[in-house]
C-alpha cells in the first residue's frame, strides 16, 4: 500500500502482544528439534518504516461507525479495515480437557507454552499409548496432526521406544484428509508406519483421571499421553461486533474477493476468515495479493477482482528427513505431480522426498526474510496451476464445495 | 449417481444415498429415509434440527457442521446424538434431502 500510495496512507497494525511466532516450527518443538525461543521475534521489528505498530487488544469493531474499539476505551477510526486476527484455541470448550492431567498427561503443541511443556513430557515418555486427537475441524494447518504422528514414529524409533508404543490418530474426519486422492495416499502412509486411525471420532469429553477420551457416540480411547488439537474459534471480539462473524467467530467474507459481508470497507485475511480452504500461512500469503489489489479497487470505486481461488500449498513432514507437498484450491484436490515447474519440479507433489523436507526447513528462512517483509517468492503464483499435476487419479464426479 | 424411488417419486442420490437436488425433497421422503436409518418416528425435536439444517443449506450453500449445529440449532450436541445416533450432522442432512456435509479442509 505504501508503495502504491506513498505517505498519503496511514497504516496502523494493532496487536495484543508483541511476540510474533513462526507457528509451523511448533511442530518441531516437542521433539527437541527447535527451541521455543528461537521461533518467536518481536512484531514491531518485522514491520517496515512508515507502518505504525500499536499494542492493544481489540474489544469490538463498529462497522456502522468505521471504528475499532480497544479494551480501555481508546478508539481507532478507519477508512479501510483488514481483520487478520487469526484463530483462537479453545481447549476449555471440551469437557474435562483442561481438568486433571492437563499439562501432565494431556497437552497441545498448538501454542508455544504447550509445545514447550509437551517437549518435557516427551523427554520422560517411556512408551504406552500416544493418542493424537483432533477435537473438531476447522483447525490451523489441518495436516499438522498427521505430521505429529509421522514425527512421533520416527522419534520413538530413534529412542528404541516404538515397539512399546501404539500411536493412534483420533479424528472427526472419515479418513486422513478431506479430499479423496490425498486421503488415500496419506492413509496408506499412516498404515505403512503402523499408525492407527480412529476415524469419525467426535470427541465429547476427556476423563483426565482415567486417561480416556469419550466420543459423543460413546466410543472410548485410552491414552497414556494425549496430544490434543483443541477446538478453534475466531477471536472473541468478533462475537461482540455486530454481523461480522459466523457462529464460530470467523469473519464472513466473499470467498473470492475477501470483502466482508458486513461492510464494503472491511476485508479479512488468513485464519480469521470463514473461507473453505486450509487455515495456513501459505493461504494467507496467496490471499494477500487479492487483498492488496481489491483494497486499491475499493478506494478507486472500481469493481473488485474475484481472484482468490482457495490456493493452499503445504509441506507435510513425514519423518526420517522426508516430506511431501500438497497443492490445491477450492475446486482442485491435491494431486501427485511436480512443483513449481511441470515435469521438472524440483519438488514432488503427494510423494515423499528428501527435497520436500529440505524445502520445509528452508521455508523458515524464506519466511522471516522474504515473506514477512512483503517480497514475492519467485516461480510461485497466487493462483493454483494445473500444469505439472497428474489428473488421471481424479474420479469423474466433481468434488462438492467444502465448508 | 443413481436414481432411487422415495415416497413413490424417483430422485437422484449419491453412493451414500444423499439427495443431489434438494428441490426434489418432500417431508414424506424424509420420513422414509429416517425409517431406513432406524429412526421409527421423527419427533418435533428431530424436525427442528432437520429444518434448521435444510434452511442453513438453502440460505448459505453449505450445511452446518456438528459444532455449529450444537451452537445454533437450539439442540445441544448430547441431545443431537440421542436424536440421530452415529453422526447427527450427516444423518439430519440425509433425511433433510441436502448433499452430504463435508468437513472443512
Ligand atoms: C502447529 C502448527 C503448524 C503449522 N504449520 C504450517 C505450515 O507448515 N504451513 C503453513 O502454511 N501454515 C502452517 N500453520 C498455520 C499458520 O501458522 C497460520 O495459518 C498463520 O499463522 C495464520 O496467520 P494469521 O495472520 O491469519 O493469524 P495469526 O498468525 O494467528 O495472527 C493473528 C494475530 O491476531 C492477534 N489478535 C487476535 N485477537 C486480537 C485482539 N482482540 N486484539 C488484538 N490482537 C488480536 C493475535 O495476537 C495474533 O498476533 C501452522 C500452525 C500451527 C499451529
Amino acid at each position: 500500500m505504501r508503495r502504491r500510495y506513498g505517505a498519503e496512507t496511514e497504516i496502523t497494525v494493532v496487536d495484543r502482544d508483541n511476540r510474533h511466532v513462526y507457528q509451523p516450527d511448533l511442530l518441531f518443538v516437542p521433539f527437541g528439534l527447535v527451541a521455543p525461543d528461537s521461533i518467536c521475534r518481536p512484531r514491531s521489528k518485522q514491520l517496515r518504516r512508515g507502518v505504525e505498530f500499536r499494542l492493544g487488544k481489540v474489544e469490538r469493531v463498529e462497522t456502522e461507525k468505521n471504528t475499532v474499539h480497544l479494551v480501555g476505551g481508546e478508539t481507532l477510526p478507519y477508512d479501510v479495515l483488514i481483520v487478520a486476527s487469526g484463530a483462537e484455541l479453545l481447549p476449555e470448550e471440551t469437557e474435562g480437557l483442561t481438568g486433571p492431567g492437563w499439562g501432565a498427561t494431556a497437552f497441545t503443541y498448538y501454542s508455544v507454552e504447550g509445545a514447550a511443556s509437551l517437549s518435557k513430557a516427551m523427554e520422560g515418555f517411556e512408551g504406552g499409548r500416544l493418542v493424537v486427537n483432533i477435537v473438531d475441524v476447522p483447525i490451523k494447518c489441518p495436516i499438522a496432526p498427521l505430521e505429529f504422528c509421522f514425527l512421533s514414529d520416527w522419534w520413538l524409533q530413534k529412542r528404541g521406544l516404538r515397539k512399546k508404543t501404539e500411536i493412534v490418530l483420533a479424528t472427526p474426519l472419515d479418513g486422513a484428509f478431506t479430499k479423496p486422492v490425498a486421503a488415500r495416499m496419506l492413509g496408506e502412509l499412516l498404515e505403512k508406519k503402523k499408525i492407527l486411525v480412529e476415524a469419525e471420532f467426535a470427541t465429547g469429553r476427556v476423563d483426565g483421571e482415567a486417561r480416556k477420551l469419550h466420543s459423543w457416540d460413546e466410543r472410548e480411547i485410552d491414552y497414556d499421553l494425549l496430544v490434543s488439537i483443541p477446538l478453534h474459534g475466531g477471536s472473541p471480539f468478533v462475537e461482540s461486533s455486530n454481523g461480522l462473524g459466523d457462529e464460530l467467530g470467523f469473519i464472513v467474507v466473499d470467498p473470492n474477493t475477501l470483502q466482508a459481508k458486513a461492510a464494503p470497507n472491511v476485508f479479512a485475511i488468513g485464519d480469521a476468515t470463514n473461507v473453505p480452504t486450509s487455515k495456513a500461512g501459505a493461504v494467507a500469503h496467496f490471499q494477500a495479493e487479492t487483498l492488496g489489489e481489491n483494497i486499491q479497487h475499493f478506494l478507486a470505486g472500481e469493481e473488485l477482482e474475484k481472484s482468490f481461488d482457495g490456493h493452499a500449498n503445504c509441506f507435510i513432514e513425514t519423518g526420517f528427513s522426508k516430506a511431501l507437498l500438497l497443492d490445491f484450491n477450492y475446486d482442485v484436490e491435491p494431486l501427485p505431480g511436480k512443483f513449481p515447474l511441470p515435469g521438472i519440479g524440483p519438488m514432488s507433489l503427494l510423494k515423499e522426498s528428501r527435497l520436500d523436507h529440505l524445502g520445509k526447513l528452508a521455508f523458515r528462512k524464506l519466511y522471516w526474510h522474504l515473506l514477512l517483509p512483503g517480497r514475492r517468492i519467485p516461480l510461485i503464483s497466487a493462483q493454483l496451476k494445473m500444469a505439472g499435476k497428474d489428473t488421471s487419479l481424479l474420479s469423474s464426479t466433481k468434488e462438492g464445495v467444502t465448508g | 449417481m443413481t436414481t432411487v424411488t422415495l415416497a413413490g417419486t424417483p430422485v437422484e442420490v449419491d453412493d451414500e444415498g444423499f439427495l443431489q437436488k434438494p428441490e426434489q425433497w418432500t417431508r414424506e421422503m424424509g420420513e422414509e429415509m429416517a425409517r431406513s436409518a432406524g429412526i421409527e418416528k421423527l419427533t418435533e425435536r428431530h424436525w427442528q434440527v432437520i429444518d434448521f439444517m435444510r434452511k442453513t443449506y438453502l440460505d448459505t450453500g453449505a450445511a452446518p457442521s456438528m459444532r455449529a449445529l450444537g451452537k445454533t440449532s437450539g439442540v445441544a450436541i448430547k441431545e443431537l446424538y440421542e436424536l440421530f445416533p452415529k453422526g447427527p450432522a450427516k444423518l439430519a442432512a440425509k433425511i433433510g434431502g441436502i448433499p452430504k456435509p463435508r468437513g472443512c479442509v
